[in-house]
């Protein structure tokens, strides 16, 4: 079995009118199981481009991508779908949490969509919430959580569904220094004690100093690509 | 998918209930429309009903035959001008037509009915016993006229209910009594049971009857004897009446013998021909109510897509979670379109419960006489469901059709 994403010379071009933007200008990359990754590059560098394709929210217009042994890179919009639902867990900035709608119920949302009976929704909801350090807040709204709580909650979102992998777009961006803390050494104790693959994209260098592979792109291309250590994740 | 499909029309009506002065204002032209179809297709099936049983009580299987028109120099009669039919007709339709159970002859005028020193004009009907069989009256007091008074030429009477409050005191038996037509006396031996109002309106109790013979001697002259104002025949089953239709119009040229080019001395009617005419005015109101009832329907249906435009709008954000946790596109339009139909759904039930009390408060206010057809609450029910389903195809085709990057991004 070959690594968990195997991606060769993907290039995403958008056309705004007459001019052509080149997103991506043939990136390669393998990410093997369990590691823990951070895609780091300023805003327009093409990271959010890279996240997408890779999430199968969108298809490269050129070049091969592989999940997990699956060729995803030319597949239709159900086919993504399904992907998404079992093998990708996505955690977003702004938490992307659905209003009005308990915790239980937005971390259930992917369960839903596979057609689990409802049981067996409630269930795994709430043993993910747990994982998170939410049990018991099951049946609290988004709208009475803190925003580090709602961060979690979307988290236990990404994992209820057991996937293969965890993509967190600037999973701190809108949260204070001690939630985005709590946040990262929640998301390494995810990978080292479950040995769940994590990349996380960011523009900050702190937040990726948790990570054991740093990522640099830059103009659409990836410019470095270093194993490190990570910083010493306490508390998790 | 059943938990699915069970899962989102719970969703929905989570999402409906936030806003309830929204979706209640949404639903509204669905109320208002499937109410007004209920209470005005229930009126007009009453009324229907209501002449249905008119003409039945002048029975459905009768075949009426008037006396043609004739053309003397030119100028026409109208319609009993002539004096085609006779006694010895109906008696011959009777022999040659195995169908007729019965046939029946009758002539009348309008006439003054005098009782003690009371008096009130009616119509005075000289008729063979077979008429009353065929009109199928029935009696509160006494009993019919008898073929020995049409024999003897009997001077007996039965009375409609109209003759008698207007010639007897409350609680004074006619029957026994002695009244004067044209200064012949009667005695009455009958009282007929109400009928009400004919399906044309007039008053079918404002009657007298008396044997043909005796009508035609004493009271109501005659131009030749056995000449009659019209006849009557009947058949065992409704079914049969076209086809005795088409034997006594045979039966009646050959007997006046009619060439081929020459129309008929005589015109045949039936009740279902009345009723119909009847019904047909009753159809085209119903149908325009319909119309009416359609085009809220249609409003609302509007209402229905305009509002869940809006909440696709608004929901851009949550339908990109949905899809980027795995949502399919069909996910997200089944999503939509129930909400679609709760809405409207709702709203057809809602008015199918304001139509029937609608149609209630009809009846008792107007008096007007209503029925409340299943079919019809059947059909507002599966109209309003087809109205949700298609004005909620648009909007949640939009949001199936979102990508869901933008659609995450979207503030």
């Amino acid at each position: 079995m070959g690594a968990l994403i195997v991606c060769t010379d993907l290039w995403k071009i958008y056309r705004l009118g007459d001019v052509e933007v080149q997103a991506l200008r043939g990136v390669s990359l393998e990410i093997e199981r369990g590691e823990f990754v951070a895609v780091i590059g300023a805003s327009g560098s093409g990271k959010s481009t890279l996240m997408n394709i890779l999430g199968c929210l969108d298809t490269p217009t050129r070049g091969r991508y592989w999940l997990d042994g699956q060729d995803v890179g030319s597949m239709g919009s159900d086919a993504l779908a399904e992907i998404r639902n079992r093998e990708i867990g996505f955690i977003f900035q702004n938490f992307n949490l659905i209003p009005r709608t308990s915790a239980s119920e937005n971390v259930q949302l992917p369960l839903f969509y596979r057609g689990a009976s409802l049981r067996e929704q409630r269930t795994l909801a709430a043993a993910a919430l747990a994982r998170v350090g939410l049990a018991g807040r099951e049946h609290h709204y988004p709208a009475q959580l803190s925003g580090g709580q709602q961060q979690r909650v979307a988290i236990a979102r990404a994992l209820v569904s057991f996937p293969a992998i965890l993509l967190a777009d600037e999973p701190t961006g809108n949260l204070d220094t001690e939630s985005s803390r709590d946040i990262m050494v929640t998301l390494a104790r995810l990978n080292r004690e479950d040995g769940l693959t994590v990349m996380v994209v960011t523009h900050e260098a702190d937040i990726a100093a948790y990570a054991a592979r740093e990522i640099v792109v830059k103009d659409g291309q990836i410019v470095s690509d270093r194993r490190k250590a990570p910083v010493h994740a306490r508390g998790g | 998918m059943g938990a699915f499909i069970l899962l989102t029309v719970l969703t929905a009506f989570r999402v409906l209930s936030r806003n309830r002065l929204r979706a209640g204002l949404t639903m509204l032209g669905i109320i208002i429309g499937v109410g007004a179809v209920i209470a005005m297709v229930s009126i007009g099936e009453g009324a229907k009903a209501a002449v249905r049983a008119q003409v039945a009580s002048m029975g459905t299987n009768v075949i009426i035959i008037l006396p043609g028109t004739t053309t003397v120099g030119g100028v026409r009669g109208g319609q009993g001008g002539a004096v085609t039919l006779t006694v010895a007709d109906a008696l011959d339709l009777k022999k040659k037509i195995p169908l007729l159970t019965e046939t029946a002859w009758a002539k009348r005028d309008v006439m003054q009915i005098v009782y003690g020193n009371k008096n009130w004009n009616g119509p005075v009907n000289g008729v063979s016993p077979g008429y009353l069989t065929i009109r199928d009256w029935s009696y509160t007091s006494g009993g019919p006229i008898t073929q020995a008074d049409l024999d003897t030429a009997a001077r007996v009477a039965l009375i409609g209910q109209t003759v008698v409050e207007n010639l007897y005191e409350v609680g004074e038996e006619p029957v026994g009594s002695t009244i004067r037509i044209k200064n012949v006396s009667f005695k009455v031996v009958g009282v007929l049971a109400p009928k009400g109002q004919s399906a044309q309106g007039s008053d079918q109790d404002d009657i007298l009857f008396i044997p043909f013979t005796t009508a035609e001697r004493k009271v109501l002259g005659t131009q030749f004897l056995g000449s009659v104002g019209a006849l009557f025949a009947a058949t065992d089953r409704p079914e049969d009446l076209p086809e005795a239709v088409t034997a006594v119009r045979e039966v009646l040229r050959a007997r006046h013998r009619l060439q081929p080019d020459q129309p008929d001395d005589f015109t045949i009617r039936t009740q279902v021909d009345i009723g119909r005419v009847q019904e047909g005015t009753g159809q085209t109101l119903t149908l325009m109510m319909f119309a009416v009832a359609s085009i809220s329907l249609l409003v609302g249906g509007i209402g229905i897509m305009n509002i869940l435009l809006v909440s696709v709008t608004e929901r851009t954000r949550e339908i990109g979670v949905r899809m980027a946790v795995g949502a399919k596109r069909r996910h997200i339009l089944i999503q939509f379109l129930i909400e679609a139909m709760t809405l409207s759904l709702f709203g057809g039930v809602l008015g199918i419960v304001f139509g029937i009390l609608g149609a209630r408060a009809t009846t008792v206010v107007a008096g007007w006489p209503t029925i409340i057809s299943v079919r019809s609450i059947l059909v507002a029910f599966l109209f309003s469901l087809a109205v949700g389903l298609f004005f909620g195809l648009y909007p949640a085709n939009k949001a199936a059709r979102l990508n869901p990057i933008e659609a995450l991004r979207y503030e």
